[in-house]
């Protein structure tokens, strides 16, 4: 199949093919060499530096393995690992069943479903940095009634990070739930019916299985979300608060990224040590990503 | 059985109605404080400005220039390195795209596949090099970080145009050709009028990132000179925060509310953006 669309474009082809290649300089140079600047000469050097004692690439000296162990012998980083996998875990089906419920009332014609959408989605735009305060305000004025405050207690802090992605992710994946909904074909649904299907079992074993590609999706970008949620984690709390673990401070609501971030900060001989845990984080989401694509992929039905 | 459902889509419209109101909270939350004297905000979160806490448009006079950095001037730099950012990307990613998918030399398919590796990798794995990259070719302006922008989010943008040039059909092009249009000619008065689709979704969601990014900005331009809105509110929050809470709930909420106004306008293109561009990824 693809043979013979490629000859077919070798005579028809070659009369767009080669003078679009002498565009070459136009076209494709400037975005690859910004691609250069922006992505593949930090990554490269992310990962030579990562074996490095630096403070900038210029004074780096290489110390080996000594970065990843001593991330590894961190107890915060440990902690932060426990965090965001917790986290990721409980935002993915919190976020994914409500964002579908949401989806599957607002696709049964009820009334005003354009405009609860659209409240919905709002928070989207909205800055997490600007979402981590807000809601700051607010658990603390509740809290407040009990005599306590957000970063009193870790618990407060994971679950308050839980429902601020909620409340501002739901409406994001709603939509791609709802567009997933409103393909299913409509024949099926008849041909359910007509076979005596009740709603749920058409949910089930008709709806469900037709909307798996917006699952994958969705449960993607929740799953890659949480793991580099930053901006909402660094405004909420901040980590707070701070105990005293294996002889380590940790801060106790701190996920993998804001964990770098901090690490980089303490002093330049953590430059190598945030560097390597950043090298052990992006596998960890790489690897993840992969592995969800590859299992959800093979659940969506053929059309 | 009819009026049984009528009943079932009331109940279903009310518990909808009571959920809005939920979600608007937050919002809601922010304008009332930010009517407030500071005292108040901390200790009378959800109540209503009355007589003695309401202090009209003082926590927004006092916001402009609140923590000694003008709050029109964050903004400005907020839309110039948006709307720089967003046009760069959209029209070089559209180029590169049509490129690789036309010429599909070994270059080009490499450097398809490394956008698409590019979109699996988190930007913690490359922010403190970036920082360094970017310091030493000057680009911590707001007038230079646009090419930043385009360097680490070309992935995304490379492989949705993709995805949409693929399915675009040759004979349109060739017939362009055979009439005497060059390539330049080509892009820009055949094919980029049929990427409007997807130029919409993929500006929606790159403006999207870029107005609301705080970490690349905050590690690449030069702070003393140069602050966008989310830095700006972590620096208040930081280091003013506790001083004056009601200036600062101003400060959040002026930078809400041009999106807010913005997404009322054009929220079908922005809901529409947002599907096509997550079933293409």
């Amino acid at each position: 199949m693809s043979k013979r669309s490629s000859s077919n474009a070798g005579t028809n082809g070659n009369l767009l093919r080669r003078p679009i290649r002498r565009c070459f300089p136009l076209f494709i140079l400037p975005t690859f060499l910004c691609f250069i600047i922006g992505f593949i000469w930090p990554f490269l050097q992310g990962i030579y530096l990562s074996f490095c004692n630096f403070n900038t690439p210029r004074d780096a000296t290489w110390v080996g393995i000594q970065n990843y162990v001593k991330g590894f012998k961190d107890p915060g980083f440990i902690n932060a690992f426990k965090n965001t996998a917790a986290f990721a875990i409980v935002s993915i089906i919190i976020i994914n069943v409500l964002a579908f419920t949401f989806a599957y009332a607002l696709t049964q014609k009820i009334k005003g479903s354009n405009l609860f959408r659209t409240v919905f989605f709002m928070p989207n735009l909205i800055g997490g940095v600007v979402l981590g305060y807000v809601w700051q305000l607010i658990f603390d004025a509740i809290l407040r009634r009990y005599n306590t405050y957000l970063t009193a207690n870790a618990t407060y802090g994971f679950w308050g990070l839980v429902i601020l992605v909620a409340w501002q992710q739901i409406g994001y994946m709603m939509i791609i739930y709802i567009a997933g909904l409103q393909a299913v074909p409509e024949d099926m649904m008849e041909a359910a019916r007509i076979d005596g299907a009740n709603r749920w079992q058409t949910l089930i074993h008709v709806t469900i299985p037709n909307v798996m590609p917006s699952i994958t999706i969705c449960t993607f970008l929740t799953l890659t979300n949480s793991f580099k949620l930053f901006d909402q984690n660094m405004a909420l709390t901040g980590g707070a608060p701070e105990m005293m673990i294996a002889g380590g401070k940790v801060k106790m609501t701190e996920l993998l990224a804001l964990n770098i971030f901090s690490t980089y900060n303490i002093n330049k001989n953590w430059h190598g040590v945030a560097q390597a845990k950043a090298v052990v984080f992006f596998i960890l989401v790489a690897v993840l990503a992969i592995a969800q694509q590859a299992a959800t992929r093979s659940k969506e039905v053929q059309q | 059985m009819k009026e049984r459902t009528s009943t079932a889509s009331k109940v279903v419209t009310c518990v909808f109605v009571v959920l809005c109101i939920f979600w608007m909270i937050p919002i809601f939350e922010v304008l009332i404080n930010s009517f407030k004297a500071n005292t108040f905000v901390n200790t009378e979160a959800f109540a209503l400005p009355n007589s003695e806490s309401f202090v009209g448009w003082a926590n927004y006079i006092k916001g402009m220039t609140f923590g000694n950095y003008p709050f029109l001037k964050a903004a400005g730099y907020s839309l110039l390195i948006t709307v720089a950012s967003v046009a760069l990307i959209l029209l070089c990613c559209s180029m590169t795209a049509w490129y690789i998918n036309r010429v599909n030399s070994r270059f080009a398919k490499l450097f398809y596949y490394l956008c698409l590796f590019s979109m699996i990798v988190p930007f913690q794995m490359v922010m403190f090099t970036l920082t360094f990259t970017a310091d030493n070719l000057k680009l911590n302006t707001p007038f230079t970080i646009p090419i930043v922008y385009l360097g680490f989010g070309a992935g995304l943008a490379i492989f949705m145009f993709s995805g949409f040039v693929k399915s675009l059909p040759l004979e349109i092009e060739e017939a362009a050709a055979i009439d005497g249009c060059g390539p330049i000619r080509t892009f820009f008065l055949v094919v980029l009028p049929m990427l409007k689709p997807t130029l919409i979704s993929v500006g929606i969601l790159e403006t999207m990132w870029v107005w609301n990014d705080y970490l690349l900005p905050y590690l690449v331009l030069d702070r003393t000179k140069y602050m966008t809105i989310p830095i700006l509110v972590q620096y208040l929050k930081g280091s003013y925060g506790t001083v004056d809470l009601g200036a600062t709930m101003a400060v959040i909420m002026m930078s809400i509310i041009p999106i807010i106004v913005l997404y009322l306008f054009c929220q079908k293109h922005i809901i529409k953006g947002v599907a096509a561009g997550a079933v293409k990824g």
